[in-house]
């Protein structure tokens, strides 16, 4: 398969979430923040790329919203080119990554930052189509895709 | 909010996420589905507490998706992604699959049996529904495949009284097809516009006159049929009757509704959200007109399942008993008091 993007920008990494006091005290809530959610993604493998989408700021933490109350999660995606044809594929990624690592009461919306790509309104109303998702998670050969995406180096 | 809808019975079994509930013609025992790949069928105990009489599991491939009794109670359709529809048959207590109908290039989404039990439709991701004719003691014949929707096709629903047929679809519109009379081909006599994204589910009330619909726009809307000749003043182009929508219900569900349900018997409209409730609705008699109707929330439960809920029906023979189900794996029965 031919690449699109041959020459992204690549970015560095953020640095380990620093530990604190609070961290060790089993009596304190610890509700989810956007950092915890970003860590879940960040290492996310692009399709076309040996980088991680956090390396390509494809996610980013400052694009991550979050409701602990409202159990509810927003993401963000930007994918590094306009006509990317892998911008589906990325999005299902985090989404079904955020699907399997977080508890069932969150509601996961996952969509292109508006204005960074050409089919941004169809993309979106795919990825928060969930019979579809659904469906397409039932397919082996998109499975296995996704599966190599969100697969732990 | 003058009414309240009290649970009744909460029920496990399937594995997963329960895509559909259909009750029985004879209310009594109803049918599930889901993402597990089996049909269980329910009847109540002399406790009146619902137990899993029957499970069926080799009939599909993939998640079944939607399923749908026949008018006489003794055949049930199921759809599947795995592109084919079942036709299981009730044998002295027990189903038999005798007939699968293949033609869908991809999933099957729902599958509705028309009041006369003689046709049988399915629609797809394919873009397509299909009118399946009942030719013979467990025969269908393809008798016609319409392509007018440009989307994935979500929800097929057969007027209740007559042989017209509504689909609702991906690229935001409702369809009503009907078979013309001089040639006997099926076609699409009206696009129903207004919706702003995916219908996910219609149903008509007991008359057949009005449709609700509901979408992922967060909106509900009702629909009004003006025959030619209407005095009204409705434009009837072809002497086709026209679809009008009368009423929008916004700002009530906060996320995509995923079913709608129209009570035959009390006229009460039940919603399936994806911000885990179940909100019931009732026409308001003293602000209500037919070209105008308001239509109120009587009833709400937050929180009506943990997770999305996917399906709401009401049960043709107890009116105002109410069945749910969701992606949390549960099957529930509610009863609205008012």
């Amino acid at each position: 398969m031919e690449v699109e993007n041959i020459n992204p920008s690549v970015y560095s990494k953020a640095k380990q979430r620093a530990h604190t006091a609070a961290d060790d005290d089993e009596n304190l809530t610890d509700p989810f923040d956007t950092r915890e959610i970003f860590d879940l993604i960040k290492n996310i493998n692009d399709p076309e790329h040996p980088l991680t989408l956090e390396q390509l700021h494809v996610v980013q933490e400052s694009l991550i919203k979050l409701d602990n109350d409202q159990n509810e999660v927003f993401i963000n995606f930007t994918p590094t080119i306009p006509h990317c044809s892998m911008a589906t594929l990325i999005g299902l990624s985090i989404r079904v990554k955020l699907l399997r690592s977080l508890p069932p009461r969150f509601k996961v919306t996952v969509e292109i930052t508006p204005g960074t790509h050409a089919s941004e309104a169809a993309v979106n109303k795919q990825l928060a189509d969930k019979e579809r998702v659904a469906a397409a998670l039932e397919n082996q050969n998109l499975a296995e895709v996704i599966n190599q995406c969100i697969r732990v180096l | 909010m003058t009414g309240k809808l009290e649970l009744v019975h909460i029920l496990e079994g399937h594995k997963g996420r329960v895509w559909g509930v259909a009750w029985h013609p004879k209310g009594g025992t109803f049918a599930s589905c889901g993402e597990d790949k089996t049909i269980r069928i329910w009847s109540q105990n002399v406790n009146n507490q619902p137990t899993t009489k029957t499970i069926l599991s080799d009939g599909h491939k993939r998640t079944i998706r939607h399923i749908s009794w026949s008018p006489c109670g003794k055949y049930l359709a199921s759809g599947s992604f795995d592109a084919t529809t079942a036709i299981w048959s009730a044998v002295s207590n027990e189903f038999e699959c005798n007939v699968t109908l293949e033609g869908h290039d991809n999933e099957v989404k729902s599958v509705s049996w028309n009041k006369g039990g003689n046709l049988l439709a399915t629609c797809s991701r394919d873009k397509s529904v299909w009118i399946w004719e009942v030719t013979g003691d467990e025969e269908f014949d393809c008798a016609a495949v319409m392509n007018s929707h440009s989307q994935d096709v979500k929800k097929v629903c057969w007027h209740p009284t007559e042989d017209l047929l509504a689909s609702a679809s991906y690229d935001n519109t409702i369809k009503i097809f009907r078979e013309n009379t001089l040639d006997s081909d099926w076609e699409c006599i009206n696009t129903l516009t207004s919706h702003d994204s995916t219908v996910w589910s219609i149903d008509f009330d007991s008359t057949g006159q009005r449709l609700v619909s509901c979408s992922d726009d967060k909106t509900m809307k009702i629909w009004q049929v003006y025959p030619p000749g209407n005095e009204e003043g409705i434009v009837t182009p072809d002497n086709i009757p026209a679809w009008k929508c009368v009423c929008t219900v916004s700002g009530e569900h906060t996320r995509a509704v995923y079913d709608v349900s129209w009570d035959k018997t009390t006229g009460l409209i039940a919603t399936a959200c994806g911000d885990d409730a179940i909100r019931v609705f009732k026409e308001d008699p003293e602000n209500s007109s037919k070209n105008e109707p308001t239509f109120n929330l009587i009833a709400k439960v937050d929180g009506a399942h943990s997770q999305d809920v996917n399906t709401v029906s009401w049960n043709p023979k107890q009116p105002g008993q109410l069945l749910s189900c969701s992606d949390d794996g549960t099957i529930k029965i509610w009863k609205i008091v008012e």
